[in-house]
């Protein structure tokens, strides 16, 4: 009896409770690059506006932009742009539009472990793509030796680690390769999963770093955040302008401001290989993918407002993040661009 | 009860029905339908979400080495070589040691040791996959590498198995990480069941002259042979499917090498890897219908399993009557 009047309270309490929390729902999902800002941002976002709650899911770009076609979240998120297929299945499907918002930038950095060598090594797009296309196999290739001067490369077999996991990371890392390599492109290509010529696969940021550190003489591709936040040591990279650049968030910046000027209407722009002397060439932006009709008045406008507000003031938290800042001109553009949601 | 009584059939049901067979009889169909109704349920979903590839590729999806999402061409076989050649290996080292562990644990150990170890041996096999994984990156790799590598490939490089350089992750490290996961419930059940022997069975043993050792050897073991069978085919369950800890440090490079110290890849590990990230319609149920083909692998195997039990189990008794 008296379990039963227990049981009967828990659950009233848990429906006032429910009662209670009559606030906007907004579901989202998609790449989970950009979730760790994403969350701050809606965490911020949500105690200035307590009626409004945003739900995103970290399941992933090819994830986030299948839910978002099918209509099961509000928005989607996506660290590649949607290719004209996809766009065009989504017109097909919800009878509208999908808009391309930026959020922030990333860079993707290529970390390695070679015995005897301290010194950060100096990447050319041909050793790069030579190495991952499996050409150049040894450590002391005159590729990879003539932007190392002085530094003591031993001959040793080069293994290559790579993403086992479809992700967005792969995606800018093939996309550069396929920038900067017609063999490369022809071969192989770009996309979030590819058959790689050569190499073994770990599983995410962490099972990347984790074979680079216990496999001797390889080389690997990680996240500019991740490798960061974990002191992992990676090298530069020769960028269009003909300058070895290590990245960090200045570099990534300019990269993405360099793109700002050729920046099409619609967002969808790959800045990976951009032009400028200080432009780190592995870099690319993530997007939220926002419907350009959203039925509902109340969701349309807390979208809209909190689109403007992450241009404006949310972006004062991607440094300590250790996410680079969208330049000032692509922000401009966007704002502009937050009126096609109706 | 208004009309109870009228009939002798429905009273005797009623009366059935008071006692609870009935409702018990009932209850317990329906649970042990629904078990049917999700295997069915599960074997109509992947086979309708995979018709895309089937239609494409056909049959050709089990014998094409190819796994390209940019060209959006993809084959099975790869995968499905990795899957059997790490569960192979898996059970090639988990049952000698299982099965002699819960010989110990059964009939030799005094019973106070028994129960402890039974007890560690429990934990273990509750310990999730990814501690398994972990474990196998920083332990079996490195050995895998240096001892372990050098102690095949010296004696017998000439093998093609034990052929080639060693990156510490492969076929090998899989199998032996799996090994390490599936033994727990080899022991388990097979001490269990080693336990439920009768009494009877080793005392007519001894009396008739067997040492202790030829009692549990040629008579306990022998009797139990069933149950032992069945802790194998939840080893080799659990091996076919493991995810996590396979591709931790498998290599997840979808080739398909002779040597045991190559790279691969495994069925459940590239669903698990690719499955969020994958873009467009044949990409998805391509993975889908890998989904299909680890199902169709699982009911082969268990079915070649037990095909080789009836075998041998018929030999055994035919030795036992002369």
């Amino acid at each position: 009896m008296k379990r039963t009047t227990v049981l009967l309270a828990a659950v009233l309490a848990f429906g006032i409770l429910l009662w209670a929390e009559n606030a906007l729902l907004i579901n989202g999902a998609g790449a989970t690059f950009p979730s760790p800002i994403y969350s701050k941002w809606f965490d911020v976002y949500q105690q200035k506006n307590a009626n409004i709650h945003f739900n995103y899911q970290s399941v992933g770009s090819g994830a986030g932009i299948k839910q978002t076609t099918d209509g099961t979240v509000d928005f989607g998120a996506s660290d590649m742009p949607l290719t004209d297929e996809q766009l065009s299945a989504y017109q097909a499907k919800r009878g509208s539009a999908l808009l391309h918002f930026p959020t922030v930038l990333g860079a993707v950095v290529p970390t390695y472990n070679v015995q005897g060598v301290s010194a950060a090594l100096n990447f050319t797009p041909d050793a790069l793509a030579g190495i991952f296309l499996g050409k150049i196999t040894k450590w002391n290739d005159a590729a990879i030796a003539k932007a190392n001067k002085g530094v003591n490369l031993p001959a040793q077999d080069i293994v290559v680690i790579h993403r086992s996991d479809g992700s967005g990371t792969t995606f800018i890392w093939t996309d550069y390769l396929s920038k900067v390599s017609d063999e490369w492109k022809n071969k192989v290509s770009k996309a979030t999963s590819v058959n790689w010529p050569v190499g073994l696969g770990g599983k995410s940021n962490e099972g990347v770093t984790g074979l680079v550190k216990q496999t001797p003489y390889s080389i690997g591709y990680v996240e500019l955040t991740y490798a960061v936040q974990n002191n992992i040591p990676y090298g530069t990279v020769k960028n269009s302008s003909g300058n070895f650049v290590k990245a960090d968030l200045a570099s990534v910046t300019a990269a993405a401001a360099a793109a700002a000027n050729v920046m099409p209407d619609d967002f969808r722009v790959s800045i990976t290989n951009a032009p400028g002397k200080t432009a780190y060439p592995i870099a690319s932006f993530t997007w939220l993918l926002i419907p350009a009709k959203i039925q509902e008045a109340g969701k349309r406008d807390a979208i809209k407002s909190f689109l403007k507000w992450m241009l404006e003031d949310g972006q004062a938290y991607n440094e300590q993040l250790t996410y680079a800042k969208l330049p000032k001109e692509v922000v401009a553009k966007e704002l502009k661009a937050i009126s096609k949601v109706q | 009860m208004p009309g109870a009584g009228s009939v002798a059939g429905s009273r005797s049901f009623l009366s059935k029905l008071r006692d609870g067979d009935e409702i018990a009889r009932l209850i317990t169909f329906l649970f042990a339908a629904t078990v049917v109704l999700i295997t069915i349920l599960l074997v109509y979903e992947l086979w309708v979400n995979s018709a895309l590839p089937r239609h494409k590729f056909g049959l050709h999806f089990f014998v094409t080495q190819v796994w390209d999402p940019v060209m959006d061409e993809y084959g099975a076989l790869p995968f499905m070589y990795g899957t059997v050649v790490t569960s192979v290996v898996a059970l090639l080292i988990a049952v000698p040691l299982g099965i002699g562990a819960s010989i110990f644990l059964a009939e030799l150990a005094p019973p106070r040791i028994s129960d402890t170890l039974q007890f560690f041996i429990d934990l273990l096999a509750a310990v999730p996959s990814v501690i398994y994984g972990v474990l196998g990156i920083f332990i079996v790799v490195p050995l895998m590498r240096t001892g372990i590598y050098s102690g095949l490939n010296k004696p017998f490089g000439f093998l093609p198995i034990f052929k080639g350089p060693s990156y510490g992750v492969g076929f090998l490290t899989a199998g032996i990480v799996l090994a390490i996961m599936v033994i727990p419930y080899i022991i388990s059940v097979s001490r269990e069941v080693l336990l439920s022997v009768p009494r009877d069975q080793r005392e007519a043993a001894l009396a008739l002259g067997s040492t202790r050792w030829e009692s549990t050897w040629k008579v306990v073991v022998p009797f139990a042979k069933t149950g032992i069978m069945g802790s194998i085919f939840l080893a080799l369950a659990r091996a076919l499917g493991e995810t996590m800890a396979v591709t931790m440090v498998i290599g997840n490079s979808p080739k398909i090498s002779a040597s045991l110290f190559a790279p691969g890849y495994s069925i459940a590990a590239v669903i698990a890897n690719e499955f969020t990230e994958a873009t467009g319609e044949l990409y998805t149920q391509s993975l889908i219908a890998l989904g299909l083909v680890l199902f169709i692998l699982t009911f082969v195997l268990n079915g070649l399993a037990r095909l080789l039990i009836v075998l041998t189990t018929q030999k055994g008794s035919g030795k036992g009557n002369q």
